[in-house]
Formats: C-alpha cells, structure tokens, sequence
C-alpha cells in the first residue's frame, strides 16, 4: 500500500462507569477493528470501577484479542497515594504506559521504559519532542488546541522512530481542577462526593443562560460539550503521516464510531459522508476549530 | 529542600510582587516587594495585554531600580512556543541574561533546556505554568534543567503543599493573593476553546479583544467570543467575562458553575506556611495597576513583617483585609484550594 495509513486507538474511558458498564464495554470492544486500546483511570482517583489488578487482567484480555494496549496515568496527581498508584502502573513491567503528568516521565524515563506522552504533556514544539523522546517517548498526543499549521511544522521536526496521535473524535479535554465541579452542582464536597459522577456517564452539560451547551462537567475534568469529529480531514491526516487516530470513548455509539473511521481507512466509504451521519446523532454538534487555527468550538468544514 | 529544624528566627518569606509596567515595579520596591516579577511585550510571557510589559529600555531601569536598592527582577517567559515563533522565546532568555535579572521563571520544556544549556548560571524558576504538583514532577525539571524554585499551582491543599515541599529539592513558591486560576495552570484550553487564544499558545486568557460589553432591555451582559458569560440586574457591580467566572445553566439552575468571581487571599495561612518552609509568597497582577500594587504590596510586607516577629500571636489585622478586600475581583476572597472544603 503507497498510501499512509494511520492506526485506530480508543483513548481511555474519562467518565465513571460503573463496572459492569466498563466490563460490557471493554468486551464489545474486542470486537471491532480498532488497533490501540487505553486503559485506566485517568480523571479522578475516588473512581474505583477497578483497581489496578483488575486493569492488568483486562490489558491481557485485550491483548489476547490481539490488540495493542497501553495503561494511562492520570492528569492531576496531588496525593501520595497517587503517586502510589503511579508507582505500580510505571513498574507494571509488561504495557507500555502513557504519561500524562511530567511526574509520570520522570518514573519511566528513569526505568529507561518506552512510553507514550498523553494529551495532558505539553508538547507544543519539535524540540520540547526531541527533549522527550531523547528519554523514551516513543509516541506523543498532540496538544488538542493546537493546529494542522503547527502540527506540520512538528512533523517536519519530529525524530524518527517518534509516533504521532492526535485525538480525531470526542468530546475534547480542556482542563483540570482541584475542584470536583460534578460534587459542586450537588452541594456536596469533593470529600464526600457520594460518587455522583456514576449519575452522568457522558458528563453534565453547561450551557450559557441563553441555551447555548458549550462545556461538560466530568468530575474534576472540564470538557467540550461540542464532540471533536476530524473524520473529513482524513487525507490532510494521512498526508501529514499521523500515525495513531484516537477515538474518546462514549457511553453510546463508539463502535458505529470506529467502524466508521475504519470503512474509510479502507477506502470503502467516504469520510464527509461517514462524518454527517455520525455528526446527526450528536447532542450538541460537532466541532474542528482547533484543527483549522480557530476557536475549538467552531465547525469549519462544511459536512452537511 | 527540607523543613528546617524549627528556630526561633524562621527563615524569612520573600515577597514576590507583580508590575506590569515601570511604576508598579518602582512602588513595589518601595513598599517593600523582596522581588519583582515582570513580562516582555509579547507572547513569550503569560500576561500578554495590550498596553502592559517592558521593552529592552524598561526593563534595564527596573532591573537598575530594583537592584540599587538590594531587591530582585524575575523574568517570567511562561508560555509554549510553537515552531514558527521559536526565536522570540530564544531571544527573550537571552534579553533575560543581557539585563542581569535574577531568574527566569519558565514553563516550556525547550525553553528550560535552551536556558539552562545556554547559560548554566542563571537561575530558573518553574512557572506555575508548568504544572508540577507532586514532588515527582518536580525533580524532573530540578534533575534536567536545575530548577531552583518551582511555583506551585493553585490547586494544592494545605498539607498537599507541605507534602510536596517535605520531598522537593528546591523551593518552593505559592501564590498569596489576587485571581485565582481555579484550574490547573498549563492546563487549561477553556479561552481557547472560546476565543482561539489560550495562556498555553498566545499567553492571554479570556482576552480583551474577545470581550462584549452590552445593555439590553434584560440587564447589562457581558460576552466572550459570542458566548454569554453574565447577565447582571440594575446596580449588581459587573465584573470583567472571565471565562470561568460566569454565571451558567446546569440541568436548569443557574450558578456560577464553575467559580465565583473572587481573589485568592491567604493573609490568614501565613504562619503555616512560615513554619512549613515556603520560600516566597507569590501576588498575582501584572495586569492591574500601580495603585493596586501599592496597597497589596503594603499590606503583605507588614503581614509577613508581623508574623515572622511573632507567629504565635499573629492575626491579620482586619485593616488589611479591608484593603485587601476593596482590590480583590467582586469585592471577595476565599482561601481556594489550600482550604480542603472550598474542592
């Protein structure tokens, strides 16, 4: 094959599902044809769902699925116990890990492990990539504010051997906070949060007090109402050698989701077509600023 | 560091205050400020407002002013350069080095790297921008680019913060007082996601330029980028649209979903954090005013002054809360994330 042709992943779950939810999920997702697959808890350390035993079980499930499978770390790491549960993720000695904390390079670099750098790592430039890959990153997610214009001139940098993944379908992760602002809407406080995030599997949408749905709560993590959809940018994706598309995990939908960036991948459907009906069942619409150098929230590219 | 065994004489906390143009850099030093903070007039800093920072000539007769009268310059070069802007960031250390500052307070990994290699005496500093919270983050930077200080962000309990700073290498700085990022700083892409421009990439939040002033027959509202972030009955005081400071709907009540508009004031915590070992105590405001400037840095100085004389009886005054309290946003403070119930 001449043409470029970048791998599927599905980035790890970022809402509170419950188990049986999770487990249901992981199961029907052996199934379809995504490559990558990112496992673990990476928004809040009071979710539970599993505990880190039961992640390693499921990452060889998956593997045996024939699968890659990649353990995440968490973004905001506060508490020992954290680092705690860093620690054992770090020296898991069997997946590879992706950092999402500069605490989380430190632990792997150290073990002169391989890693991937997660949205959460600040990579803004081909020599702050350089610097990292120079400690074993063998794969980063670019920033999700940052442009195709950029991402090109980081290309044109990048280091061998470095892999490319940009996050082409989700709602987008745009910032973390001490405070759990899910416990906030409940009057209650983050030490007794009575574990509502359970209540909202895809987040609680903020809107302005004209209507207008722009943010979804998760916990601790703030995230674009508006779903990220990169499917019609397809080529320009491709001819930008990127070598991972990540797809970010919805209660519903996900794998019409993946089978339909896979159809196009094989050139059996067209990626505007595949994009409008996706983007019919979305709540609150899609968006691709940030891939064109605008406000994230916009859609710039005409799919209807 | 370590805390230090305890002693009668504490060591003594740094005053850290901002100044966004030559004034507030001379009545900081003036009332008292041990270092001053300041930006260059670009995006290689993370107040990047019309109007504010220093160019080559200011900056040389702050530099001058502060260290005639014993008193330190930092240099914040806190955002992330992209590929096509990279020699405006390498140029700004370089600036830095040529004007003798004290430090330069840095957020960017090829930043730090060129800084440190470049010029392996002058001292660095983490921005807040660069989102070390756990003491594993930051002996990353101390291990590569020999950090000397590392700014936390403004996301830490009380005991978090001395948990950080029992296992940090070097010292650490906090934030005292003025707007209070309720998020993770070099982590948040919400102004962005708005307006297009971020702290991150552009080094501004919630800019001006974005910013929608209007009186409608419903109130007076403030927009950002299109998006209503207020709406205020006649005489409610209006303040600046914030992105995260609005007041929005969730499953249908409207709140400020995020955070009040409200400064971060810890006069109250001084004597913990003495006794903890904090370096310095970090006051937000490059962007605000020479007045501003002077009464936050006066009240601080005598705060600081007060507590390390005698911790044990120390209170703060209720004056200085007053003053305190007419330059903070709405007129309101709050102890932020230090205080675990405000998370």
């Amino acid at each position: 094959m001449t043409e470029h042709q970048p791998k599927l992943a599905l980035g790890p779950v970022l809402y509170y599902w419950p188990k049986e939810k999770l487990l249901d999920f992981y199961e029907r997702t052996s199934a379809v044809p995504v490559d990558v697959v990112y496992l673990g808890e990476t928004v809040c350390s009071k979710r539970r769902a599993f505990n880190t035993d039961e992640w390693l079980e499921l990452a060889e499930r998956l593997i045996a699925a024939g699968k890659e499978v990649i353990l995440s770390t968490m973004a905001l790491l506060e508490a020992e116990s954290e680092l705690k549960a860093l620690r054992r993720l770090c020296e898991n000695g069997r997946f590879t890990v992706e950092a999402n904390d500069m605490g989380a390079v430190r632990l792997l670099s150290e073990r002169g492990a391989a890693f991937v750098l997660g949205t959460g790592i600040n990579v803004y430039s081909g020599r702050t990539l350089r610097f990292l890959a120079g400690l074993g990153a063998k794969r980063w997610v670019m920033p999700v504010e940052l442009s195709r214009t950029t991402l090109a001139a980081i290309q044109a940098e990048r280091p061998d051997q470095v892999e490319t993944e940009v996050f082409v379908y989700g709602r987008l992760p745009l910032a973390y906070s001490a405070r759990c602002f899910t416990a906030r809407h409940h009057n209650l406080p983050k030490d007794d949060c009575q574990y509502r995030c359970l209540d909202y599997p895809e987040g609680l949408t903020l809107s302005t007090r004209e209507g207008q749905a722009f943010l979804a709560i998760n916990g601790i993590q703030t995230q674009s109402a508006q779903t990220c959809n990169l499917l019609p940018e397809l080529a320009e994706l491709r001819e930008l050698k990127v070598d991972v598309l990540r797809v970010s995990p919805q209660p519903e939908g996900t794998e019409t989701v993946i089978e339909a960036f896979a159809a196009c991948l094989r050139g059996e459907r067209d990626p505007v077509e595949a994009a409008r009906a996706l983007n019919a069942d979305l709540p609150h619409g899609a968006c691709d600023g940030y891939w064109r150098g605008q406000p994230g929230l916009r859609q710039v590219a005409s799919v209807t | 560091m370590a805390v230090s065994a305890p002693t009668s004489r504490p060591k003594p906390l740094e005053l850290v205050c901002p100044a966004g143009n030559l004034p507030s850099l001379k009545t900081a030093v003036d009332h008292g400020a041990d270092s001053v903070y300041i930006g260059f007039r670009d995006d290689t800093n993370a107040r990047h407002f019309p109007g504010l920072n220093f160019d080559a000539k200011t900056a040389a007769q702050g530099v001058q002013y502060a260290h005639a009268k014993g008193r330190r310059v930092f240099v914040a070069l806190n955002t992330f350069p992209q590929p096509a802007g990279w020699e405006r960031w390498q140029r700004a250390v370089d600036q830095a080095v040529e004007l003798s500052v004290d430090a330069v307070i840095a957020a960017d990994i090829s930043v730090l790297e060129y800084a440190c290699g470049r010029y392996p005496n002058l001292p660095l500093h983490l921005s807040v921008q660069g989102s070390a919270t756990n003491y594993e983050a930051i002996r990353f930077y101390h291990e590569h680019f020999g950090i000397r200080r590392v700014v936390l962000p403004r996301v830490l309990s009380l005991p978090q913060v001395k948990h950080a700073l029992e296992n940090s290498p070097v010292g650490i700085e906090v934030f005292g007082f003025g707007g209070l990022c309720i998020m993770v700083e070099g982590r948040c892409l919400l102004s962005s996601y708005v307006t297009g421009e971020s702290p991150n990439m552009c080094g501004v939040c919630s800019p001006a330029k974005a910013v929608r002033w209007e009186e409608t027959p419903r109130g007076l509202e403030t927009r950002l980028g299109g998006l209503l972030i207020d709406r205020y009955a006649p005489g409610e005081p209006a303040g600046y649209p914030t992105l995260c400071k609005g007041r929005f709907e969730v499953a249908d009540q409207i709140y400020y979903a995020i955070e009040e508009p409200t400064s971060l004031n810890t006069l109250e915590l001084l004597p913990e954090l003495q006794e903890m070992g904090i370096a310095a105590i970090k006051i937000e405001g490059r962007q605000r005013s020479p007045a501003y400037v002077t009464q936050v840095t006066k009240v601080w100085r005598a705060a600081i002054d007060a507590c390390r004389r005698n911790p044990a009886a120390y209170v703060p005054k209720a004056e200085w809360q007053r003053e305190l309290g007419k330059v903070s946003e709405g007129h309101q403070t709050t102890l932020g994330a230090y205080h675990r119930t405000w998370q």
